[in-house]
């Protein structure tokens, strides 16, 4: 275990230590981080990172291969673009959480806020807790599992994301509706609450999905876009 | 485009600290705003009422004292910090004194029996040490480094804005329908000094509070009167309220303990915050409005 | 017979044909007119400015013997690795998707041979284009379709997209024909849908976060690569002041005549301002904050001719870009497809249902049969040649002000012929020294 100290080292050093690792058994820490931005963006390596503290905006953006635990919370965009690799939150999430991801899963032990997996395009994000307005915004391919409660327009002009909520959905966007929980679902999500270490039953969700009646312009649906 | 900060304290005897932990506090924002920053403090409350006026030229001052006794007919108190003065005076005066400040070319930033208000343009760090405000208390104060959208980087134009007594505004987002308010409340005689949009929010809460609605009323109306992005922050005497948009897409985070509420645009604002580990932390809502009243 | 004088049919200027065939097809469909391009309508152009050459007060330079540089520079202010081009004129970001895979190939074949960059779009890298282009700008767009962090470390230089000329302030929408397999997948949705653009980033609001975004994006390629911001010509003072503070390396400016592949008729024609108006307050802002030719300028929009690109170094400009142009050097509205734009309802010249995908030139299509038509190696050529003509018309003129370098090209070396064109280039009106609004 290396420990980086950013109370001692400048940011780019941290990052260019942690981007130039490659064996798939180094492990780093990294300290002091009082809430600083882009901590642990852009790692290509099947390396471990703790995080020790809360961190700023884009914390382990654009990850691959890497797993990255943080030990509290995160700000705007975390994991924002993950292609692939593991990305832990032990604390609470700010907005965007997960946004655009390509892949990899996302764990959010906490309460993930507003527009948590925008835009995601096949990255799996598991909330422990609940989720804030506009979630899964226009989310195209992935898993949203949320075990507490999801705020105001759920899944709004949803493309292909699978949405999972074991709470209360305060309300649903423009095209997103509930759907029939499917044998294949079930086990998708029993997978995904295995792997995100969560306490749940499959069988406790509801699934939501796009309606896919704005996918191709229909004017009786124009006042939907 | 902005950082803001600000701390309303509910355990008396960290009053003296404030400050100082709203110092580090704003200089943890300056990437978000690094033209100008401004602080409002409502501190101790003394006879009468408090002004503070700014002016770029200290000289002006030099006998201020004489001339404000000449004109009100008491006997003012003044405190200059740097390019601020903070004049103290009885209530019955203020109105002659005001007129008579701004007829000597200065500018008026704050009035009220608490509040005084501190701004600048500079690095916040700069800016904190000219005034000193590592070693001022009070109750609880706010702070804003700008970052100028469409308004002239100015003394007059860094925030916190002041359009009533007591009263402090900072915003960060940008709104976009202020224009047609801003003349609509100079028709109710809410003059505004500058052409920023945060200006206009400040004049239309005034105006708000002015008939007769409460801090929580004042911000709720925000939601339906102002169109565009904010996350408002307000000071009044004894207040302290939040609100953002439904939109929501400026940051904001609110750390709350038994002796403290704080709020930052970053959680980095946090960082050196007593009890901040075991501190309740959360984003205010969209379209939600929080308030604190001692 | 009736032998009362009758008089002509008269058409009303106010529902011209024109205006009237647009409301019976809103009647008919219930949707607005979505079309490719840039703005129709006449504005105020560079045609409107004149250089003033030389002759007793100044001195030319000899054509083709004395030397007159083109080179330029983006990316001096915080990247380790600019971008050095041999000549100062761009190729604007339009995306695969849009363009066919030969005509992206094409692109980055004649930008090459020209000694110029190329730029991706909304939809993601291709191998045609990074293999083909010597300099590629990655575009980082609102969508982030086919964003990755392999393809931004193989980029050259990175473009954060806060909007376009043809519509600042909206996104796009690309009709489901062209949503084809390949397309589909590198965007992450399903075939055949119609794709919806956001017009904010799902990550970030306002300059203030765009500082930490841009602080990110550095972070992940090892602060090597320019980060451009793109903006549309909406309020040109704050947007460049703001791209700056939010740290820039490169701002590139788009005006109302810049193209799209596929936006609402409305907003193409009625939001933005034109490009001849964008120059000097964005000059002007990067002038205050001391930014200068550090932060450079990129001015796109109508740019056709070596005296548009001449005339916008004139105004202050680093470098240009082109789209539209490009696409017509490549073969779009050839006359040689009348027949076949006939039979699409339009004509040479005017076709711009670049959305559909049936385009007769095969280059803003993804139908195998259409593509199949753009040789990219000739049509690559076509694009060099061009822009070799370009630069070698913007050099004559630049020499003719006695210039070494176009660079040095001033606001000082035109006129305008109108005085809408003075005002927005606050140059003289052509035999008087009247700026309008800038007093005697």
């Amino acid at each position: 275990m290396k420990t980086l100290d950013m109370s001692a080292m400048e940011l780019r050093e941290i990052n260019e230590t942690l981007q130039s690792a490659a064996g798939s058994n180094e492990a780093f820490e990294v300290t002091n981080t009082r809430g600083a931005h882009a901590i642990a963006v852009g790692l290509d390596a099947p390396i471990h990172v703790t995080v020790k503290g809360s961190t700023g905006y884009y914390c382990a953006g654009m990850n691959k291969q890497a797993t990255i635990h943080v030990k509290g919370s995160v700000g705007p965009g975390a994991a924002e673009n993950m292609m692939s690799g593991t990305v832990i939150v032990d604390g609470d999430a700010s907005q965007y959480a997960g946004a655009t991801g390509h892949g990899g899963l996302l764990v959010v032990k906490g309460n993930a806020s507003s527009r948590c997996g925008i835009s995601m395009k096949g990255i799996d994000i598991v909330v422990h807790g609940n989720i804030g307005h506009m979630s899964a915004f226009m989310a195209q391919k992935g898993n949203l599992v949320v075990l507490g409660d999801a705020g105001d327009a759920l899944g709004d002009s949803l493309y292909e994301a699978r949405l999972f909520v074991r709470g209360s959905v305060k309300s649903l966007g423009a095209d997103c509706v509930e759907k029939e929980m499917r044998p294949e679902h079930l086990k998708i999500l029993a997978d995904l609450l295995e792997k995100a270490g969560a306490d749940a039953k499959p069988e406790e969700f509801r699934r939501y999905g796009s309606a896919r009646k704005l996918y191709n312009f229909n004017i009786d649906h124009a006042g939907d876009y | 485009m902005c950082g803001i900060v600000g701390l309303f304290l509910k355990n008396d005897d960290l009053c003296p600290k404030l400050g100082e932990m709203l110092t580090d506090m704003l200089i943890t924002m300056t990437d978000r705003g690094p033209d100008s920053a401004g602080i409002a403090i409502y501190g101790a409350e003394g006879e009468g009422v408090k002004i503070t006026v700014q002016s770029d030229d200290t000289s002006a001052f030099d006998g201020l004292d004489a001339r404000l006794a000449e004109a009100t007919g008491t006997t003012p108190g003044i405190r200059v910090i740097d390019t601020h003065a903070v004049v103290t005076l009885p209530e019955a005066a203020a109105d002659a004194a005001v007129s008579a400040l701004e007829e000597m070319g200065l500018r008026i930033m704050a009035r009220g029996a608490s509040m005084e208000i501190f701004k600048e343009i500079g690095l916040p760090r700069d800016v904190a040490a000219r005034f000193g405000l590592r070693e001022m208390g009070g109750s609880h104060g706010i702070g804003h480094t700008r970052m100028a959208t469409e308004s002239a980087v100015t003394t007059l134009g860094a925030h916190p804005f002041s359009t009533a007594s007591d009263e402090c505004l900072v915003h960060n987002g940008s709104l976009s329908n202020h224009n047609r308010l801003r003349r609509e409340l100079a028709r109710e005689g809410f003059v505004t000094r500058t052409e920023n949009d945060t200006e206009v929010g400040a004049a239309y809460i005034s105006s708000r509070i002015a008939g007769g609605a409460n801090l929580g009323e004042a911000l709720e109306g925000t939601l339906q009167d102002l169109d565009g992005f904010f996350t408002f922050v307000m000071g009044t005497r004894n207040g302290f309220g939040v609100v953002r948009d439904p939109i929501a897409c400026k940051p904001a985070v609110l750390a709350e303990t038994e002796d403290y509420v704080a709020f930052g645009s970053e959680y980095r604002a946090f960082a050196d915050l007593p009890g901040i580990e075991s501190a309740k932390v959360w984003e205010p809502e969209p379209a939600t409005v929080y308030f604190w009243e001692r | 017979m009736d032998k009362t004088p009758r008089t002509l049919p008269r058409q009303s200027w106010t529902f011209s044909n024109e205006v009237n065939s647009e409301i019976r097809r809103a009647a008919e469909t219930g949707i607005y007119d979505i079309r490719g391009g840039g703005a129709k309508r006449r504005v105020p152009h560079f045609d409107d400015l004149l250089f003033l050459g030389a002759s007793m007060s100044r001195y030319p330079l000899e054509g083709y013997r004395e030397k007159c540089e083109t080179g330029v520079t983006l990316g001096t202010r915080f990247a380790k690795k600019p971008i050095e081009l041999k000549i100062p004129i761009t190729i604007a970001g339009m995306s695969f998707g849009s363009l066919s895979g030969p005509a992206k190939e094409a692109l980055g074949r004649g930008a090459t041979m020209a000694g110029t960059s190329t730029t991706t779009g909304d939809g993601g890298m291709t191998e045609e284009e990074r293999g083909h282009s010597e300099k590629l700008v990655y575009q980082y767009l609102p969508s982030r379709y086919g964003m990755n962090p392999d393809d931004l470390r193989r980029a050259d230089a990175i473009e954060v997209v806060v909007g376009q000329g043809a519509k600042p302030g909206g996104g796009g929408m690309l009709l489901g024909q062209k949503i084809t397999e390949r397309v589909a997948g590198m965007r992450d949705l399903p075939q055949g849908i119609d794709q919806r653009s956001a017009c904010r980033h799902p990550d970030w609001t306002g300059p203030d976060d765009l500082e930490i975004k841009i602080l990110e994006l550095r972070e992940i390629t090892k602060w090597e690569k320019p980060i451009y911001i793109k903006v549309g010509g909406a309020r040109p003072y704050y947007d460049v002041a703001l791209s700056v503070k939010a740290g820039a390396d490169v701002i590139v400016l788009d005006g109302m005549q810049g193209g799209t592949a596929a936006t609402q008729d409305v907003f193409i024609e009625n939001v933005g301002q034109p490009t001849l108006a964008c120059i000097r307050p964005a000059v002007q802002a990067l002038q205050d904050l001391g930014m200068h030719r550090k932060v450079q300028l990129v001015v796109s929009g109508g740019i056709r001719t070596g005296a548009d690109v001449a005339k916008a170094l004139a105004l202050g400009a680093d470098a240009v870009s082109i789209g539209t142009a490009a696409l017509i050097a490549l073969g779009d509205n050839d006359p040689k497809w009348e027949a076949e734009y006939q039979a699409l309802g339009s004509t040479t010249g005017a076709y711009d249902d670049w959305h559909e995908g049936r385009d007769p030139a095969g280059i803003t299509t993804q139908d195998p049969e259409l593509m199949a038509r753009l040789d990219p190696v000739a049509a690559g050529r076509r694009l060099r040649n061009y822009l070799n003509v370009l630069t070698l018309e913007c050099q004559t003129l630049a020499r003719a002000c006695g210039k070494s370098h176009v660079h040095n090209l001033e606001p000082e070396d035109l006129c305008a012929l109108t005085i809408e064109a003075a005002a927005m280039a606050q140059v003289p009106l052509a035999g008087t020294n009247w700026i309008p609004g800038k007093g005697i």
